[in-house]
Parts: structure tokens; C-alpha cells; sequence
């Protein structure tokens, strides 16, 4: 592979380890890194979304199920067994009795998650278009509905506490890497290739003699897999969980990061996802009080209630109606200065 | 229907599933009609009966008819803000664009009542005695249940005439088949993007003065009031098959009637999955999945697409 083409990749990665490593100094205050840390598993979640929507295409409302199912599966699995009668009562007698590890616990949320999205892929990946975005959605329901009532495999309707703190700014950084590396990785791999040809021109893809629906299966499985992933890194995070926080909001928080980034590239659903968490930050900072200029220019602190979600709110349909194809347009990250030389140099080669 | 099959209580169930339905089923009017002209699926489109509801609800101390005309008059000036705001300037970008715009806009709404009117719910009954009872041959019916039928028949109705009798109509129904060739015989896009817009907003107006006499979940008017509706009439004008008005509606009916009865006929406990009516939402999903795999281009629709299989 060409210098030019790790360049895409180094871009993302140099920018996510940069967050971590700053965000983790001691001069960032505790409220600050906890931010920090949701933002570094909020782009764990939008690059694995990407995986299979933006090399796909298909937009899927399903993979918060993957999210959610990787999250209950390491959450439940690392809650003390001590604690288990009361935090999960209703517990098959195999999950009460046992609890895993950190580590271990992240591999089961991945391989549960992969092995999910694989069975859901196997019929809906027939499907596509408006079909395939329903079903996916009746898929999230039906996860929320399950994960929501079933007390055997979950705690239900109750609230998952007691989960070890294990996402630090270290294990962030490295999952969130890891997952970047794998997408970039798949999308350079010839698998990637041929769905992404698919994505631009099915009729000629299938002429070429790719098997449309089985390269989106593994796409779907792939994503779902690290999806699973990121959903444990989210519970270690935030240490405890309830059904309604890997729903519908998370679905359309993490779609509209993607959108708003650029759909097309990973470079897109990283700066997407760090914008939105940005804006979120600072937001949230203004309407503490805490930033001079949004005080002075209102004459008072911006004072909660929500205020900060109307900007955000605001700040993705802003961008999406001026910029529909995101704020990267799509486009994989490229040093400015020697972007056009090599694209140019590329090009000729080819 | 006759009384040896059914108990009363049964024929209740599906006379309440009907209902449910008919609401469903307007929604989607709303939802398909917009759809048609724009191919744009409109998730904002709850968002619209949240902001009537509001407005009723912050004028019940003026007299009902005043009430409603305000929340027909906000509802509509939103819906045309929109369309000039968010659709227009989107017209050309790729669907996944439009519906993540719309979720935006759904959420700016949202947390816009969030801010304004706070998480606690308002209480909202538009006419009161429309929640009355009336027994007709041994049946308890509400009032409302009778009207909700009834206007939904006749929206379903006026359209009809509208889109097949009216010179604009026509422009319409030409412009959702192929809105570039419509633009070549001279149909101002604009203008006909306008009526359908203001059109399904009239009937999110509608919406939102029956939905919170019907559903007695919906008495209280919150931020996220409609969104639950919303998501499941898009669920069913998909199934239904949203390329066409009549098969949209009717897949809108149908996800109500379903609801309707399966929250009917489930048993109210059991622990294992679909084995109870907390698990409702789960058999209705589930049933979405099925009908999806078998006719992915919509149970109404009249004929299968050509072989051409589009991906």
C-alpha cells in the first residue's frame, strides 16, 4: 500500500490518540475527562456504525441493538457475583453464578454482538433500500423490547449498576484505535472494495460478478461485531446502564454524527462524532456559566433545562442543509499541503 | 361479526383496534402524501402533532372552536417553515441526508418544547363530551371512536376527489410519479411540494385535536408527545408499501389494527418472550420483519416490481 493511503488512516488515528493523551493530563479536570472519555466512545460506536453504512450505503437504524446487547452482555457478566441477587434478581442460574473480567468480558460483548448481527443479517440482508432501514429498525425494537422486559439475561426494566469503571482514558483510546484500524483495514481489504463498487453503481458491481448480499452480510456481521465492542467499552464507561440509554436517542445521535461528518469516509464518522461531542461540551460548559463569551454576550450564564440539546439539535440540521454530504464531504483525511500532489501522483499511476 | 363468535368483549378489542387504526391510518395519509411528491420520509412529521397539541392545550380557557382554529393556524405556518427551511434547500441531496435532517429537525422541536414548556405533561382533553360513552346494541362506544372512523373515511375520501378531480391534484399525482418529466410539461414543483406539505399538515392539525382523546395514553402533552405514533405509522406506511397513497394508508391501518389487537388478545404475564403483552412491541416488530421479507415492496402494492431487482 502507498504512503498516501496510511496517511488516511494515520489522520484518524493520530487525532483520537492525541484526544486521549491530552484529555488524560492532569491539568483536565475530572467532569472534563469524563467527557472526553464519552466522546472517545461515541466516535467507538459512529466508526463502527460506518463500517457497514457508509461502505454500504444502506442506512441501518438496528446497530444500537449491537451496541446494547455487547453493553448488558459485559455489563452483567463483570457485575460482582455477590451483588448479582440484587442488581439482577431474575438471572439464569449460569449468569448469576459467574463473573468475568475486564478484558474478557469486552471479547464476549464483541463476539455476541457479531454473532447477533450475523443471524439478523442472514434474512434482512436481502432487503434494501426503505425495507432494509424498517426492518433494521424493527430489529432495535425488538432488542429494546426483549433486553427491556426479559429478567432472565438482564435486569430488565431496573437499572444495571455496580459495573467496573475498567473504560479509562487508556482503554478509550486503544479500543477506539482498534476499531479505527479495523475499519480501515476492512475497507482497503478486497471485501471492502467490493461493496463499496457495489455502493456506487450495483448494476455495474453485480455485471463485475460481486455478490451484492453477501458482501453486505459480512459488512453487517463486521459492524455489528464492533459494535458489540464499543457497547462494552460503553458500559465500563459510564459503569451503569438502563435500556432506554441504548435506544432510540443513541440511534439518532450516532446516525446523525455519521451524517453530519460525512457518511462516505471513516475520517467523516471520526470528525463527525468529535464535532458533535464538542459543540455538546462546550454547550454544556455555556450553560454552566463557564465560558466568558457566551456570558457576556447574553448578559447571564446560558441556564440549563435542556437549552444545550436545542444547539445541537440546530448545529446538525444547519449542517446537513448546507452541507449535505457532511462536513469532510466524504473524503478520506489528506495532509493539506501535499494532499493534491499525491492525489495528482495517484492518479497518473493508476 | 356476529355475537356467537365473538364475546362483547372481543368485538370491543377489534371495534378499539379499528380505531387505533384509523388514527394510523391518517398519519400515514400525512406522511404518504408528502413522501409522494418529495420521496422524503418526514420524521419531524410527530413533531408537527406535538406543536397543535401544544397549542390546543395552552388555550383550553378559550372557547373549543378558537382553540382549534390556533392549533390548525400553528401547525400549518410550521409545516410551511419547514418545507421553506429544511425541504427546499434539500431537495436534490441523498435520502439518507433528508431523513437525518428530519431527525434533526425532530430534535430541535423537541428540546425547543423541552426548554419551553418543561418535561412535565400537560393535560389536554379538546371536547369533553366527544370521551362519552353511547351504547349501541350492547356495545360501550365512545364518542370519539365513532368520529375517529369517521374522519378518517372521509379524509381518505376528500383526498381521493382532491388528487383525481382538481387540476392541482392531478399536477400532484403526476409530479410523485415522475416529478422531471412533470417539470417539463410545466407543473411549477414548488407550488405543488407546497399544497402536499400544507395538506399533511392540516392533517397533523387534525391529529393532534383526536389523538389525545382516543389514545388515553395521550391525555398528557409532553416534548416527545406524537414520536412513538410516528415511528409506528412509518414502520406500517413502509410495510404497506409507501410509493402509493392508498397502500401507505392502508399499511398504516393495518399496524394500528395490529397493535390494537395483539395489546388486546396477549396475556398480561408470563416471563419468556412473546409470551405476554409486555412483549408487544416485539410480536408487532416481529411481524414487520416477516412481512418485509416476503413483500419488501409493500403488502398493498398491486403487483410485484419488474424483474429488474433494484439494490
Amino acid at each position: 500500500m502507498k504512503l498516501a493511503r496510511w496517511v488516511e488512516l494515520l489522520g484518524p488515528v493520530a487525532v483520537l490518540v492525541a484526544v486521549g493523551v491530552v484529555g488524560g493530563m492532569s491539568f483536565v479536570s475530572p467532569d472534563r475527562q469524563a467527557e472526553v472519555l464519552r466522546a472517545l466512545v461515541s466516535v467507538a460506536i459512529v466508526v463502527s456504525l460506518y463500517v457497514f453504512v457508509g461502505n454500504s450505503g444502506v442506512i441501518s437504524f438496528g446497530h444500537v441493538s449491537f451496541v446494547a446487547v455487547g453493553a448488558f452482555a459485559a455489563g452483567v457478566m463483570t457485575v460482582p457475583v455477590s451483588l448479582k441477587p440484587t442488581i439482577t434478581p431474575g438471572l439464569f442460574g449460569l449468569l448469576a453464578r459467574r463473573s468475568v473480567g475486564n478484558v474478557p468480558s469486552l471479547v464476549l460483548a464483541t463476539v455476541v454482538g457479531g454473532i447477533f448481527a450475523l443471524l439478523v443479517a442472514i434474512p434482512l440482508m436481502r432487503l434494501s433500500g426503505l425495507a432494509a432501514g424498517i426492518a433494521t429498525f424493527a430489529v432495535l425494537g425488538v432488542t429494546h423490547n426483549v433486553l427491556g422486559n426479559w429478567t432472565k439475561i438482564g435486569p430488565g426494566p431496573l437499572t444495571l449498576t455496580t459495573v467496573p469503571q475498567t473504560t479509562g482514558m487508556l482503554q478509550a483510546t486503544v479500543g477506539v484505535v482498534g476499531i479505527v484500524i479495523a475499519a480501515f483495514l476492512y475497507q482497503r481489504s478486497r471485501f471492502g472494495r467490493r461493496l463499496r463498487a457495489a455502493r456506487e453503481d450495483p448494476a455495474a458491481a453485480r455485471a463485475a460478478g460481486i455478490d451484492i448480499h453477501r458482501e453486505r452480510l459480512w459488512a453487517f456481521a463486521l459492524s455489528g461485531a464492533l459494535c458489540g465492542f464499543a457497547g462494552g467499552l460503553l458500559v465500563h464507561q459510564a459503569g451503569t446502564l438502563q435500556v432506554g440509554d441504548v435506544y432510540l436517542d443513541l440511534t439518532f445521535l450516532t446516525l446523525a454524527m455519521l451524517v453530519v461528518g460525512g457518511v462516505g469516509s471513516l475520517w467523516g464518522a471520526v470528525v463527525g462524532a468529535l464535532a458533535v461531542s464538542a459543540l455538546d461540551s462546550f454547550l454544556l460548559d455555556a450553560e454552566n456559566g463557564s465560558v466568558g463569551f457566551v456570558n457576556d454576550l447574553l448578559g447571564r450564564p446560558a441556564r440549563g433545562g435542556g437549552r444545550r440539546l436545542v444547539g445541537v439539535a440546530a448545529f446538525m440540521a444547519i449542517v446537513l442543509i448546507l452541507l449535505p454530504s457532511g462536513l469532510t464531504g466524504g473524503r478520506e483525511f489528506r495532509l493539506p499541503s501535499l494532499g493534491r500532489l499525491r492525489r495528482t501522483r495517484g492518479e497518473s499511476a493508476a | 361479526m356476529t355475537a356467537a363468535v365473538f364475546s362483547t368483549v372481543q368485538a370491543q378489542t377489534l371495534l378499539d383496534a379499528v380505531a387505533l387504526g384509523s388514527i394510523y391510518a391518517l398519519m400515514a395519509i400525512g406522511i404518504g402524501l408528502v413522501f409522494g411528491v418529495l420521496r422524503l420520509v418526514n420524521f419531524a412529521y410527530g413533531q408537527l402533532v406535538m406543536a397543535g397539541a401544544y397549542a390546543l392545550a395552552l388555550t383550553q380557557n378559550v372557547p373549543v372552536v378558537l382553540s382549534i382554529a390556533v392549533c390548525f393556524v400553528v401547525v400549518l405556518a410550521l409545516s410551511f417553515a419547514m418545507e421553506l427551511a429544511v425541504f427546499r434547500p434539500l431537495r436534490r441531496a441523498s435520502p439518507t441526508t433528508m431523513l437525518v435532517a428530519t431527525f434533526a429537525v425532530s430534535y430541535l422541536l423537541q428540546s425547543i418544547a423541552l426548554v419551553r414548556f418543561g418535561a412535565i405533561g400537560r393535560f389536554l382533553v379538546v371536547i369533553p363530551q366527544l370521551t362519552e360513552l353511547v351504547t349501541i346494541g350492547g356495545f360501550h362506544i365512545r364518542w370519539i371512536t365513532i368520529v375517529t372512523i369517521v374522519v378518517a373515511i372521509a379524509v381518505f375520501g376528500v383526498l381521493t376527489l382532491f388528487l383525481t378531480r382538481t387540476s392541482i391534484g392531478l399536477q400532484m399525482r403526476a409530479a410523485s410519479i415522475d416529478s422531471d418529466t412533470a417539470r417539463l410539461l410545466g407543473i411549477r414543483a414548488n407550488a405543488v411540494i407546497t399544497v402536499a406539505v400544507l395538506i399533511s399538515g392540516a392533517i397533523a392539525a387534525l391529529v393532534a385535536v383526536i389523538l389525545p382523546m382516543a389514545v388515553p395514553e395521550r391525555v398528557l402533552v409532553t416534548p416527545d408527545y406524537a414520536l412513538r405514533e410516528t415511528i409506528i405509522v412509518l414502520v406500517g406506511v413502509v410495510v404497506g408499501g409507501i410509493d402509493r397513497l392508498l397502500s401507505a394508508t392502508l399499511g398504516g391501518f393495518a399496524i394500528g389494527f395490529a397493535v390494537g389487537v395483539l395489546s388486546g388478545f396477549l396475556p398480561s404475564s408470563g416471563s419468556w418472550p412473546f409470551t405476554s403483552s409486555v412483549y408487544l412491541d416485539s410480536a408487532v416488530f416481529m411481524l414487520v420483519i416477516l412481512v418485509l421479507l416476503v413483500r419488501p415492496e409493500g403488502l398493498f402494492t398491486r403487483s410485484r416490481r419488474s424483474a429488474v431487482e433494484r439494490v
